[in-house]
């Protein structure tokens, strides 16, 4: 198994920013430095330090993979416990490779629970999608509908949801509205998109970041009113 | 109607994002527990951590494990 050279808590504290998760002397709080201290040890008990992150991590999955289960019928248990485990060891070594990267801006197994997610939902997103042909084009642009309680609103939507298929076809270019159009019409998940374009989820981001930035400008010189897009649920 | 309404702003909002500054992918993966954790402290997270917001309203990805770490971390702690 991979592993890292792990910075001591004491040399780990002098790089340490002041923040919310330290105490007032700059101090990571005591279940972090455990942590910190049980990974950055040797032998037996560095050992021991690392079987219980995979306890963690392995816990972790199983909570990403319950949250999606009901949207997964099409895998059988073995595969998610297969699932659970390959991410809960990706997100070993990424732990590990990274702790002198910790700053303890949060509790060190938030921190360490964030890269199993991450691991698990990209192998959740990406398996629906095996052996599937991506959506590069527009399947439908969604149909508008009159809206009789409110002629006005919906004509004003009708001609904005036109005006940024027009700017889609006109202004962007033809890899800006391929990925715009697989992620935002089509559904593809861009987890998807990074395995077959062979690229990194932030690379594609900026590409969709651009493309928006670039409809965006093209709106509001064409005279359209682009309210600030409502929070989508912060879901508290 | 209004589920029509409903269903076209939330295209829109697919198709430009959100307005304003936004992080990166890779800068949300780097600040997303510090996020969490003072979401959960009460603090004024959004003001903390700024263009954190709107970045998990336009990737869908990011936000999706917003929400998951939000609620490990919730559930750990009930």
């Amino acid at each position: 198994m991979k592993t890292a050279r792990v910075a001591t808590v004491g040399a780990l504290s002098r790089l340490l920013p002041p923040s919310s998760a330290l105490d007032h002397a700059g101090v990571l709080d005591a279940d972090s430095r455990a942590w910190l201290d049980a990974l950055g040890s040797e032998g037996h008990a560095r050992e021991q330090a690392i079987g219980r992150l995979h306890e963690l991590l392995l816990r972790g999955a199983r909570f990403e993979i319950a949250r999606r289960r009901a949207s997964l019928p099409h895998l059988a248990r073995g595969e998610l416990d297969d699932i659970a485990m390959q991410s809960a060891n990706d997100a070993l070594v990424a732990v590990l490779a990274k702790l002198d990267q910790f700053r303890g801006h949060s509790r060190f197994t938030t921190w360490a629970y964030k890269f199993v997610l991450l691991e698990a939902a990209v192998k959740l997103r990406r398996r629906p999608w095996h052996g599937r042909e991506l959506p590069l084009e527009p399947e439908r642009w969604p149909h508008v509908s009159d809206d009789t309680t409110s002629p006005h609103a919906g004509a004003e939507r009708t001609q904005l949801l036109e005006a940024v298929r027009l700017a889609m076809e006109t202004e962007l270019t033809p890899h800006q509205r391929e990925i715009l159009v697989a992620v935002a019409l089509n559904g593809v998940p861009i987890d998807v998109l990074v395995e077959r374009l062979g690229t990194t989820r932030g690379a594609l981001y900026k590409t969709i970041h651009d493309a928006r930035r670039k409809l965006r400008r093209t709106l509001e010189a064409d005279g359209y009113a682009l309210e600030p897009a409502p929070p989508r649920g912060r879901e508290r | 109607m209004r589920e029509n309404h409903e269903a076209h702003d939330q295209l829109l909002r697919r198709l430009l994002g959100a307005p304003g500054p936004e992080l990166t992918c890779e800068q949300c993966f780097d600040e997303l527990d510090r996020y969490v954790e003072l979401e959960l402290a009460g603090a004024d997270a959004d003001q903390l951590v700024p263009g954190m917001r709107a970045h998990l309203e336009g990737c869908p990805a990011c936000h999706e494990e917003h929400l998951s770490l939000r609620a490990l971390v919730q559930a750990e702690r009930a």
